[in-house]
């Protein structure tokens, strides 16, 4: 545990050394803050005193984000055999890989607990709803879990990290709209199936504020699996072949 | 701690990398692994150091198998990888502290450890800079001291020395020397000088299988065979000379080096030397003997006869 911890804070602490950390963080709130507050479907729109905008944009904005967090996780260490540096440490792959994705997860952590003006704003303007709010922002974190274990996963094949950024967004563009759609267009089985892979509607389904362990599962599913993919697709080097 | 290989072979898709070889390394010796380029060294110091997967046959480090308890064994390890690669931007104090803490050094033996490792290391004056700022000695020397940092029993060096000026090869030779006297050390390097100045014992391997191991002077008896002397006599007809110098009775072959110089190189039969005979020779002819010098292999002819076919 304390070796995940020590890769993980040195993830972040490279985040912020290197601007990567304030670029991100601004964009994410600049974005969202100008499409909850400014500009198209906003919240004086609406007219309603809750952040069900903020949540449906913070939902895409974390959707591009990610992948550009998670890219170098792996793929730089592979490529500039520092990883060979870390595994022979005492270190296993699975640790490195739980790190890594801590590391990124505090990160977007972070950019999430930074909206919190926002929440703070409306409550001020009118009377919010604290149930769906939490909800919300539970939906968000169990999104970005799932989304930064296909990141890592995504980086862990390549030691390239566009390729890395590229792939992660067009796994994730199947989780959060293509299942969804295709979901439609299916009947019966196929469509039930589709269906509950669409990482949308079970976001949704949350940020409604049902907390319904199936949609828990789902994401948590999603995430375990990602990281597993990532450690055996890292376990590959001992192969001989 | 020692270490045992054995049989150790892997296999990359159509060619052999490491082929069937073993070897042990004990503790107090300085092992210096040799090779030409794509050997098969870095595969199998990456094997050694559980990087990647052993094909057939068992590492053994301590008794403990690395296939068994790769994450027991790898606590043990300090490891210099090849081109040494670092975080480079990451300052160098704050470097050595995420290997240490990784390493599951004390928290409270962490500081402690940097500072002699910087004393060591002689990186008092770069300590506060990004490595990535730093040249490519300074940078080996921070690899070394991420190696060490955590005071390992065995040390696994891809080339230590690569990018130092020679002070810092000198500095880092005596390091590795003392340190060898009480771990286990396995350096692999092209430069062959740096071999003999540092290590106990040499291993000589080819497209994946060992040629020659032992120390430099008995690979120097094996290489060698016979005695090589180099003989300057004076005062005499180059060619009556060569002819008694061949008549004498430990005289395998002789043969002019510079005939205008009066130089010759001859070859004694088999465990004979021929040195008192000349000596005797000159003295009873009295011709003038001005040089007498065995030639002794040199470790690069050792390497090129047993790598080169």
């Amino acid at each position: 545990m304390r070796t995940i911890w020590i890769i993980a804070k040195r993830e972040l602490a490279t985040f912020f050394d290197s601007l990567i950390a304030y670029i991100i963080l601004g964009l994410f709130l600049g974005f969202s803050g100008f499409f909850t507050w400014l500009y198209g479907n906003d919240i004086f729109l609406v007219g309603q005193a809750n952040l069900r905008v903020f949540f449906n944009i913070a939902s895409w904005t974390l959707f591009f984000f990610i992948p550009a967090i998670t890219m170098k996780m792996l793929a730089e260490e592979q490529k500039t055999g520092t990883l060979e540096l870390l595994l022979t440490k005492s270190v296993t792959d699975r640790q490195l890989i739980v790190g890594k994705f801590l590391g990124s997860l505090l990160l977007i952590c972070i950019a999430l607990v930074a909206t919190l003006p926002y929440v703070i704003t409306i409550a001020n303007i009118g009377n919010l709803d604290n149930g769906g709010t939490i909800c919300g922002y539970l939906g968000l974190f169990l999104m970005s879990i799932a989304y930064t274990a296909i990141g890592i996963f995504a980086s862990s094949i390549t030691t390239n990290q566009i390729v890395a950024f590229m792939l992660a967004l067009f796994i994730g563009l199947f989780f959060h709209i293509i299942f969804g759609v295709l979901a439609d267009n299916f009947t019966g089985i196929t469509g039930q199936i589709l269906d509950s892979l669409s990482l949308q509607s079970h976001f949704e389904s949350i940020s409604r504020g049902v907390i319904d362990s199936k949609d828990v599962i789902y994401f948590l599913s999603v995430t375990v699996l990602g990281l597993f993919l990532a450690e055996t697709s890292l376990s590959k080097r001992h192969l001989s072949t | 701690m020692n270490i045992q290989i054995e049989n150790l072979t892997k296999i990359y898709g159509p060619q052999t990398a490491v082929n069937d070889i073993s070897f042990d390394v004990k503790t107090g010796e300085v092992l210096g692994f040799l090779g030409p380029n794509g050997a098969g060294k870095s595969t199998t110091m990456k094997m050694i150091t559980g990087y990647i997967g052993m094909g057939k046959g068992d590492i053994k480090i301590g008794g403990k198998s690395v296939r068994q308890a790769p994450d027991e064994v790898k606590q043990h390890i300090g490891y210099l990888p090849e081109n040494n690669p670092l975080y480079l931007d990451m300052p160098v104090i704050d470097y050595l502290e995420f290997c240490a803490a990784i390493q599951g050094l004390d928290k409270t033996l962490i500081h402690k450890r940097i500072k002699e490792m910087i004393g060591v290391c002689g990186l008092n004056r770069e300590k506060h800079k990004k490595i990535g700022e730093l040249s490519k000695g300074y940078r080996q020397r921070v690899g070394l001291a991420q190696a060490m940092i955590h005071d390992p029993e065995i040390l696994i060096l891809d080339e230590p020395t690569t990018g130092l000026d020679p002070n810092q090869i000198i500095e880092i030779r005596k390091l590795i020397r003392d340190l060898g006297k009480e771990k286990t050390v396995i350096l692999s390097t092209h430069i062959l000088p740096e071999v003999e100045a540092t290590c106990d014992r040499i291993l000589i391997i080819n497209k994946g299988s060992i040629v020659a191991d032992g120390t430099a002077e008995t690979l120097r008896k094996q290489a060698q065979g016979n005695e090589i002397l180099r003989v300057r006599i004076e005062d005499e007809d180059p060619k009556v000379i060569l002819e008694s110098l061949h008549e004498l009775a430990t005289v395998k072959e002789v043969d002019f080096v510079k005939e205008d110089q009066q130089v010759f190189e001859l070859q004694s039969i088999s465990d004979q030397s021929s040195r008192r005979s000349i000596f005797e020779l000159c003295v009873q002819k009295k011709w003038v003997l001005t040089e007498l010098t065995p030639l002794e292999t040199k470790l690069e002819d050792i390497f090129r006869n047993v790598t080169m076919n």
